[in-house]
């Protein structure tokens, strides 16, 4: 009796955890929600699972304890039933997969017309750049970093001169745009990820990923490293800060190209000589 | 069915046929260096439990750690990553692969199927002492300069052998020789135990006779033997990255500034080898587990399992399904995202299989006679934690619901659930049912219910509330959290909650151990089948059973391991060698009867 009141009280417990939690997503930030209500329809099947199962055992547990005299049924097989539970729980499964994979979908293609922010990882720091006037990224290599290109745009690739690069790990992000996350890392394994976006990628050094959101309320939100990469991954950490257009605008304006980064203050009025580059 | 028993009559008990076997002279050849699988399992049981309490101190350190960070000045950010990926490694790989398969398969195949002893049994020695030098080698890794891996369990290149990371200089050399140890002595007694349960079975010990004990650690086995091979040249492969500048798993790479001498190599190649290794893996534990609890459950609900056929085809399908789920631990790695909607898929239909098993444990229990004795604890405390931890697998295992989860504390909370509390109290309810077997015993049950009820409880109190620590966004394997922006100051007050939990829990392992060593002496003398089951190991003619198992002849089997409560019967119970009341009884699934 005492066993099938402490099962019931399991399952009666995590419910009400569950409900009074006030541990639960932060408050979302991205066009994401569809993530939020495939997480939510989970909890509803398993939940519902869970309970069934575990208030079944106790019922069980009570009503076909041992007493003397009693006899267990002999009973090896049931089809019937072993095909009922199969079905069933094959249309509750399916139910989770179906939305689960048209989320997914969407997930990984990324919208025409989204605009491209590249994130660099590496130990312990954050880096962003963005394409500049010509609306283009230049090639990147790990191979290029230096001190002064501490990202690695290769410096003979015109299109990366006028390159927007963003160091410190604070990047801005206007509302209501979709905008492309290429992710690349220049050392360990990292992870750009963002709660309230509920998005995330691993960035492997030698290739880029990616994935895409679209920021839906602006606000300063806290950038994490999700996977483990050295002693420092608990503090790798950063911002986005997701604003109006007109306040991202005078953001983008303030930041450097990677020519202006490049050419030093010297030499800078000297710029005008074409195809004078430093030497790097 | 065919009926797969070598020739019926060939090898039966006393005919010239039956193997010779190696008989001890010394106290040294059987005990020490023996070659009886009964002893070489008690000597994989108490290693693995002996570097099995080194983790259980890790976890202790770690979970002091992030409710109290700071409290313990000698737990520094590498200490730390140190103790994490140690207590990984070990639980997975040295406890819990080495208790079920080299514990309980030595112990059990050769009794369960009326062997006298494992098939290779030279082999079966050699196999412990390499497990041993495994061991050893990997506590090494404590005592060397710079101390043992700080890479996380899962050993990801790049940062597994970059400069900065903890244990780069000789931590990563042990952890990846001892790995290759263990695979090797792994081998050796894997094929062994395929063999044995091929081979070696008694007359009329059909496959489809067999309990669902031998069935679980059988395909595991074979689970095993196909799986490791993943990880053994992984781990060579990034040995050759370590110690010879090869390029396997290292692109380009500027670590703090300076460039390495590495080009071309793919840290995701190795995320994928060991995830062909490693998910197979949590099956490698699991499909034990399944076994041993579905045979506790009938023992001690004197009742048939339930859907027995379908329990064994639940068991090769998952085992089977196991090899092409891998890469739903690397959704969110950077492979191709297109793999996700296949992978996604494989893994939601695994569900199934395994769904049905729950549902035959539960209805074994319905019109059961269900005793409550310690091991039926334990397998009630099984089917509740599998089946928070297995539902919480459906999250991350639908790949987009996986997007946020992955990386977090939910990851951390569902794997402990489900291939931690899960198969471990499965381990404990089989020493609390088959220790009466191994000393002649009964362990105590006042210490043993104290001991279930507040591992179960305080286990679950540990994981249930660590998923929402995930579901908020707390990252897994963060030294510290306390200052993240999201993070309300009463997840600071659950990790304390949590880290009391833990340390009682912890405590109560102790009270088990003790009983082990009390009840040698003390317990109360079990006699030779104080469950009164059915199964051939049961039935020995001494208690514990002596080198050889069965005395002039071995048993003959007539019919399954699940004849409980037959209608008619005055006993409770049939045991797989007794030939029933008219003498020819037919086998009650109508198979192999002949």
């Amino acid at each position: 009796m005492l066993i099938a009141i402490i099962l019931a009280l399991v399952v009666a417990g995590s419910i009400l955890f569950h409900v009074l939690s006030p541990w639960w997503f932060t408050p979302i930030a991205s066009n994401w929600g569809y993530i939020d209500d495939t997480i939510n329809l989970t909890f509803w099947i398993t939940g519902a699972v869970f309970a069934a199962v575990v208030l079944f055992m106790a019922y069980c547990v009570w009503r076909f304890r041992h007493r003397p005299g009693h006899r267990a049924a002999y009973e090896p097989e049931n089809k019937r039933l072993e095909t009922w539970l199969a079905v069933v729980t094959g249309v509750g499964v399916a139910a989770m997969l179906a939305p689960g994979l048209v989320v997914w979908g969407q997930y990984i293609t990324v919208p025409a017309g989204a605009a491209s922010v590249e994130v660099v990882g590496q130990q312990w720091q954050w880096a962003y750049r963005l394409p500049g006037k010509d609306g283009r990224l230049g090639v990147a290599d790990t191979r290029a970093v230096s001190a002064e290109n501490p990202i690695g745009i290769d410096p003979n690739d015109p299109a990366g001169q006028d390159d927007i690069v963003v160091q410190g790990g604070e990047i801005h992000l206007p509302v209501g745009k979709p905008v492309a996350l290429l992710l690349r890392s220049v050392d360990a394994v990292h992870n750009f990820f963002v709660p309230e976006f509920r998005a995330k990628m691993d960035m492997i050094p030698g290739s880029v990923t990616y994935y895409w959101v679209t920021p839906t309320r602006t606000g300063t939100f806290e950038v994490l490293c999700a996977e483990l990469c050295g002693v420092g991954h608990p503090y790798m950490r950063g911002t986005v800060v997701v604003e109006a257009e007109a306040d991202y605008q005078a953001w983008l304006d303030q930041q450097q190209t990677f020519k202006q980064l490049t050419t030093p203050a010297t030499t800078s009025a000297l710029e005008t000589r074409a195809g004078a580059r430093p030497p790097l | 069915m065919v009926d797969l028993t070598h020739g019926g009559d060939g090898h039966a008990a006393g005919h010239a046929g039956e193997l010779e076997l190696y008989h001890p002279t010394s106290w040294v050849t059987k005990y020490v260096f023996s070659q009886d699988a009964k002893v070489i399992a008690i000597q994989y049981g108490t290693t693995a439990m002996a570097i099995g309490l080194v983790a259980l101190v890790l976890s202790w350190l770690m979970r002091i750690q992030l409710a109290y960070p700071g409290a313990l000045p000698f737990i520094d950010a590498d200490r730390y990553y140190q103790f994490i990926t140690m207590h990984g490694m070990i639980m997975v790989v040295y406890l819990l692969t080495a208790v079920f398969l080299g514990g309980f398969g030595n112990y059990l195949i050769p009794l369960m199927l009326g062997a006298r002893d494992m098939m290779f049994p030279y082999l079966n020695m050699l196999s412990y002492w390499i497990y041993l030098l495994a061991v050893l080698v990997l506590a090494a890794g404590f005592f060397v300069p710079g101390g043992p891996t700080g890479a996380g369990w899962t050993l990801y290149p790049p940062q597994a052998i970059l400069a900065n990371t903890p244990g780069q200089q000789w931590g990563i050399i042990i952890m990846l020789v001892s790995l290759m140890l263990f695979i090797i002595g792994f081998t050796m007694g894997g094929l062994n135990y395929v063999v044995t349960v091929l081979q070696g079975r008694t007359k009329g010990m059909t496959l489809m006779r067999m309990p669902l004990t031998v069935w679980g650690i059988f395909t595991a086995t074979v689970m095993a033997l196909l799986a490791f091979p993943a990880l053994f040249v992984g781990a060579v492969m990034m040995l050759f990255d370590r110690l010879f500048g090869t390029s396997f798993f290292m692109p380009s790479i500027i670590a703090m500034g300076e460039p390495l001498d590495t080009a071309g190599g793919s840290p995701i190649l190795f995320q994928h080898l060991f995830w062909f290794f490693g998910h197979p893996e949590v099956y490698i534990v699991a499909l034990p587990a399944f076994g041993i609890v579905s045979d506790l459950i009938s023992t001690h609900a004197r009742k048939n399992i339930f859907g027995y056929r379908m329990m064994v085809w639940a068991i090769v399908i998952i085992g089977a399904l196991s090899f092409v789920v891998w890469a739903h631990h690397m959704y969110v790695s950077g492979m191709n995202p297109g793999f996700g909607f296949f992978f996604a898929t494989t893994t939601l239909i695994i569900a199934v299989p395994t769904a049905l098993k729950v549902y035959n444990w539960v209805l074994t229990l319905w019109r059961g006679d269900i005793h409550f004795t310690v091991p039926m604890l334990f397998a009630l405390g099984f089917i509740v934690t599998f089946v928070n931890g297995g539902l919480t697998g459906l999250f991350l295992g639908n790949v987009v619901v996986d997007v946020p989860l992955s990386d977090t504390m939910f990851v951390v909370a569902h794997f402990h659930m489900v291939m931690g509390v899960a198969p471990i109290l499965v381990i404990f309810g089989a020493i609390y049912h088959w220790y009466p077997k191994m000393t002649g015993r009964m362990l105590n049950d006042a210490m043993g219910k104290i001991h279930f009820w507040v591992t179960f409880l305080g286990a679950y109190a540990v994981f249930f509330p660590m998923h929402y620590l995930g579901l908020l966004g707390v990252p897994r394997r963060y030294f510290e959290s306390g200052d993240i922006s999201f993070v309300p100051p009463s997840a600071h007050t659950l990790n304390e909650f949590m880290t009391i939990a833990a340390l009682i829990v912890g405590a109560a392992q102790m009270l088990f151990l003790f009983n082990l060593v009390w009840s040698l002496r003390h317990g109360k003398p079990s006699g030779g089948n104080p469950w009164g089951a059915t199964t051939l190991e049961w039935q020995t003619p001494e208690t514990p059973p002596p080198h050889g198992n069965w005395g002039a002849e071995r048993p003959v089997v007539y019919r399954w391991a699940y004849d409980y409560s037959v209608p008619g019967m005055a006993k409770d119970f049939l045991a797989q060698n007794d030939p029933g009341p008219g003498a020819a009884a037919a086998a009650p699934v109508g198979e192999g009867a002949r």
